[in-house]
């Protein structure tokens, strides 16, 4: 066996194969949720489904070149690619195009390309690169800020875009630091500040805090055994109103009235049962429109091309953000919890892998690849079925799109070659 | 810990998505149905309503086109609205308020703005409706009555009520269904099945095309015409003698069953009930609580039948073998018995009575006799009440008779543990419950139930549940209709209760109304009934009662006739059962005088005088 030779038969087949199977049933359902009633032929480009099949061809040979290229070449290039990414993101200020509100996209005589969706791969490659150098100690405070200010710096140029959605994905990029050995107290102080956030925000700060006190006073006076050190408790305590009352000046001043709804109606903020149907109906009109289009797909569903809310279009953005919910209506239940799982396993699969990897590069590499898909996941499909305040985010593979498809090939199979290279690392 | 913390997080969350699936899709979700998608639009397909015609071929009810103007407000333009106002016969104000309904229903979708538009107005509008930007015409089949008789025969049909779509979801709101009569006892026949067509539409609730290339669609299947039994000649010619009183007429051909008439009277013309005025009209029919036009009388309204039922008192006292022919009283005028001597007049006339001078004269004395020897048969008072209410019920008394008439009424025939319940603590016996053998007390018939026991008669022995269909298209009768049902009588007996019957024309109660050259066979009756005004019972004058059959041998016609408050029998009951036997035997009419009587006679005054305030007398001119 030739050691040198970068051999494409060591590629995983197992996420090859959970690739090829979403990004195909994908392509399906964009075909119905775009073609609705007006189908010409697969590939009329004028329509998002014949689009989505050249993107899908397109990305073939994406494929076809990532695995081509050596494997040291990405971790060699990565900080270029990073900077070339920052560039294509900061450039987006003076030539972008506004969508939908958010100013993410460069349009190249009618084909625009998102550089939101590269920045991912590239901010993971820069971050694998930094955690894996010698001179790095993830434990070491200093190189967790300047990892933190590597990760920062592209979702802070695409909040300014307004695409707030994106940014929070960069977020996810915490499960690769935390693998890679920051302080348990990290986690548990992210856990409490989440948990804090939505309590204040569902019984506002003077109720929280007051009750804080209360258990902490309890606690310091029962089960404390130093008695007379008073410090520690009363720093929890302080930070606690103060970021209590931070989250509720926040969410008041600085969300937009739009965020605000939707936070308001996941939380059942309103107690009007005839109100929350209003809200229902009003603000989250998309979501209740997803959630009826998904209840009444039923075990079977409907059937390929016969859901009927699909076809009447009852769902915005159903090719793009909620596609999810043409699985539910034309697959039903079977179909749609067959999509969950193998989103899961391909997760998984990329995890395991990770874990495998002799060179650390490749491991962190892969860890920010399974954390950017599971976020994804996460919020897209908990959104469509109302679980999740709605963040406009794509599904991996399946939502429409050339930029989101080919930034999630270039993420998986980099991977795969970086993995695929495994033996031969020493 | 840290290397699973991801691994956890990822299964965790495909857990609560597939859970979340579940609870969305199969916990919470009922079965997919078409018909309650809001994506699909359910255009329906009317079919054409079946005719109706007579048993003799001509035809009664057809449909006509009505026009409705319908308005889509969105798609309205300004527009000359004095024109279009004088062309639809309205006033602005009403434009305005039909406009504004229509405009909160739906601004998008089309809602009725004036409905049911005349022919003419049909004919002005259509000219200049171009002009009107969204408005538009759209047509619907009413019923068109070819007759002014029979309305509670016939029905009417109108818009379904929450109660009906409730009850039966192949109706939805606007669809008509029967409401009365034989609209309602053939709905499912007349109405056929009506057309639907699934189209998908877009959240713009526009069309886009069919949905499933139209499997699920369906064609309309028209209504079948049916005929019914209503001769209707002899139907107006007993709506027309029965003007001005209130009351019913039942025909029945013995042979048969069939209902040759149904006469409810006061009546009204159907078409009353179709078009624009409908519900004017029908407010102004429904609360005319003297008349009650919309009741059908001959079918529901309970009366005691008074002595026709001594024909079957009679009938029963022979089969339990306590009489035959030659029993015989001699009546003094009334009927004395128990032991504290108590009477019951009988007016007679007296003198020497077996069975057949008792039917002749109606001889109270004689049917009490009857009766307590057949209540005595047994030593136990309660059985034998039982056999003689079996012997009753088996001719059809104190049931709904199965027949096909959307409405009836029981009627009571009362047996053994009805006087047990209702005489707890006393031993009651014949003698208690004597007045049932002059057919009052205890007893309520309808005019139906009297004209099929007297078809019984007839018959000898033996009728046909009394139906009004004769025949559909494509289909066969309902044999309940043509098996005939035995009455428990041993044949036999009829001979001589027949005999009596015809004597009763002959030289008895009803010797006046003989027509020459038809042997007809009659009882007369004459029934008390009271009334409560003002909390108070009061009686009312007596109701004329009369059933007939003619001709005595192979009869073709059984009839009963309620005149309310019509006094004696022969009154005006037996007037017109004469009248009626000879317009359907003979088809023309001898006695002139005595139709011109009862087509002038208006008991209109009896009727009011109990709601005059003023105190009243009864049973007099």
């Amino acid at each position: 066996m030739n050691l040198n030779r970068s051999n494409s038969f060591q590629l995983d087949w197992v996420t090859v194969i959970i690739f090829m199977a979403l990004v195909v049933f994908g392509y399906f359902n964009i075909l119905s949720a775009s073609a609705a009633g007006e189908f010409t032929s697969y590939f009329d480009i004028t329509k998002p489904y014949g689009k989505q099949l050249i993107f899908i061809l397109c990305s073939i040979i994406l494929i076809i070149l990532i695995l081509s290229v050596d494997a040291k070449f990405y971790e060699r290039f990565a900080s270029i690619i990073y900077i070339g990414s920052l560039l294509s993101l900061a450039g987006l200020f003076i030539a972008g195009k506004q969508i939908n509100g958010a100013t993410s996209w460069y349009d190249f005589g009618g084909i625009t390309l998102q550089p939101s969706e590269f920045a991912k791969f590239a901010t993971i490659l820069a971050l694998a690169k930094y955690i894996s150098d010698l001179q790095t100690n993830i434990r070491d405070k200093k190189d967790q800020v300047k990892a933190a200010i590597l990760v920062s710096i592209p979702a802070f140029l695409i909040l300014l875009q307004n695409d707030a959605g994106s940014t929070l994905v960069f977020g996810s990029l915490f499960f690769v630091f935390y693998r890679e050995g920051i302080p348990q107290y990290y986690l548990l102080f992210g856990m409490f500040v989440a948990i804090l956030a939505i309590a204040t925000l569902k019984f506002s700060a003077t109720i929280v805090c007051v009750s804080i006190a209360t258990l902490l006073l309890i606690y310091h006076f029962f089960f404390k055994r130093k008695k007379k050190k008073i410090g520690g408790v009363l720093t929890i305590l302080i930070f606690s109103i103060g970021l209590s009352f931070s989250v509720q000046w926040a969410y008041n001043n600085v969300l937009q009235k739009h965020q605000q709804d939707r936070i308001e109606l996941w939380l059942r903020l309103e107690k009007d049962p005839v109100k929350l149907e209003a809200m229902k109906r009003n603000i989250s009109y998309n979501l209740n429109e997803s959630e009826k289009a998904i209840r009444s797909g039923g075990t079977f569903g409907k059937g390929f091309m016969d859901g009927t809310r699909t076809k009447g279009k009852f769902v915005p953005e159903q090719h793009t953000d909620y596609i999810f919910s043409t699985v539910g209506e034309e697959w039903g239940f079977f179909g749609s919890s067959m999509v969950v799982i193998l989103f899961v396993l391909l997760i998984l699969r990329i995890l395991f892998l990770s874990e495998q990897q002799k060179s650390q590069f490749s491991r962190v590499y892969g860890y920010g690849v399974a954390s950017i898909l599971f976020v994804h996941f996460l919020i897209n499909i908990g959104m469509v079925m109302g679980l999740i305040p709605t963040i406009g985010i794509p599904l991996p593979f399946f939502s429409y799109g050339g930029s989101g498809l080919w930034a999630f090939t270039i993420l998986v199979f980099i991977f795969l070659k970086l993995d695929s290279n495994r033996l031969n690392e020493w | 810990m840290r290397k699973v913390l991801l691994f956890g997080l990822v299964i965790l969350t495909g857990i609560c998505f597939v859970g979340r699936l579940f609870y969305l899709q199969i916990y919470s979700s009922d079965a997919y149905d078409i018909n309650t998608d809001n994506a699909i639009r359910k255009v329906f397909h009317y079919p054409k309503r079946g005719y109706i015609y007579d048993r003799n071929d001509s035809l009664l009810v057809a449909n006509q086109p009505s026009y409705d103007v319908m308005v889509i407000p969105r798609d309205v333009e300004p527009l000359d609205t004095i024109l279009f106002c004088s062309l639809l016969k309205i006033k602005k104000l009403d434009f305005l308020k039909s406009y504004n309904r229509a405009y909160r229903y739906s601004p998008r979708l089309p809602s009725v703005f004036l409905s049911h538009l005349s022919k003419e107005n049909y004919a002005f509008l259509s000219e200049k409706l171009r002009k009107f930007k969204g408005f538009y015409i759209q047509k619907r089949s009413v019923r068109d009555y070819q007759t002014s008789i029979g309305a509670n025969v016939l029905g009417f049909i109108a818009e379904a009520n929450t109660k009906e779509i409730e009850a039966d979801p192949y109706y939805k709101l606007g669809d008509l269904t029967g409401k009365q009569g034989v609209e309602i006892s053939y709905e499912n026949t007349l109405r056929g099945v009506k057309g639907i067509k699934y189209i998908q539409k877009d959240i713009y609730n526009k069309d886009i095309g069919a949905y499933k290339d139209g499997v699920f669609d369906t064609l309309p299947i028209p209504g079948k015409n049916i005929k019914i039994t209503i001769d209707s000649e002899l139907q107006a010619y007993g709506e027309l003698l029965m003007q001005n009183k209130i009351g019913g007429i039942v025909a029945i051909e013995p042979s048969t069953g069939e209902i040759l008439s149904l006469v409810s009277a006061p009546s009204y013309n159907p078409n009353l009930l179709v078009g624009r005025q409908r519900s004017k009209n029908y407010t102004k029919l429904y609360q005319d609580s003297i008349h009650r036009p919309l009741i059908d009388k001959g079918l529901i309204r309970m009366h005691e039948p008074g002595s026709p039922f001594k024909v079957l008192v009679a009938l029963t006292a022979l089969e339990e073998q306590v009489i035959d022919t030659k029993t015989n009283i001699i009546c003094s005028g009334k009927y004395i018995y128990g032991k504290k001597k108590r009477t019951m007049m009988c007016h007679c006339g007296g003198g020497f009575r077996n069975l057949n001078l008792g039917i002749t004269y109606s001889c109270n004395s004689y049917f009490a006799m009857a009766f307590r020897s057949t209540i005595e048969k047994y030593g136990n008072a309660s059985q034998s009440m039982d056999r003689w209410s079996h012997h009753i019920k088996s001719f059809g008394l104190g049931s709904f008779l199965g027949n096909d008439l959307s409405v009836g009424k029981k009627g009571n025939i009362p047996n053994g543990n009805y006087y047990d319940t209702w005489y707890p603590d006393f031993q009651w016996g014949a003698t208690t419950i004597i007045s049932n053998a002059i057919g009052q007390g205890e007893i309520l018939v309808t005019p139906i139930q009297l004209a099929n026991m007297t078809a019984a008669i007839a018959n000898k022995g033996y009728y046909y549940t009394p139906h009004i269909i004769k025949y559909i298209e494509g289909e066969t009768m309902n044999t309940n209709f043509t098996t005939p049902k035995q009455v428990s009588i041993n044949p036999d007996y009829f001979e001589p209760v027949i005999e009596g019957m015809h004597n009763v024309y002959k030289k008895g109660t009803a010797s006046f109304l003989n027509v020459p050259g038809i042997e007809i066979c009659g009882k007369t009756g004459t029934a008390e009934n009271f009334t409560k005004i003002d909390g108070v019972r009061q009686q009312l004058t007596d109701h004329s009662i009369f059933i007939a059959f003619a001709p005595k041998k192979d009869p073709k016609i059984a009839i009963a006739i309620l005149v309310e408050n019509g006094r004696y029998g022969a009154r005006w009951a037996g007037r017109i059962a004469s009248l009626m036997i000879e317009k359907y035997i003979r088809g023309a009419i001898s006695l002139k005088r005595m139709e011109r009587l009862v087509i002038e006679k208006s008991l209109e005054d009896e009727y009011l005088k109990p709601y005059s305030g003023k105190p009243f007398k009864i049973n007099e001119e």
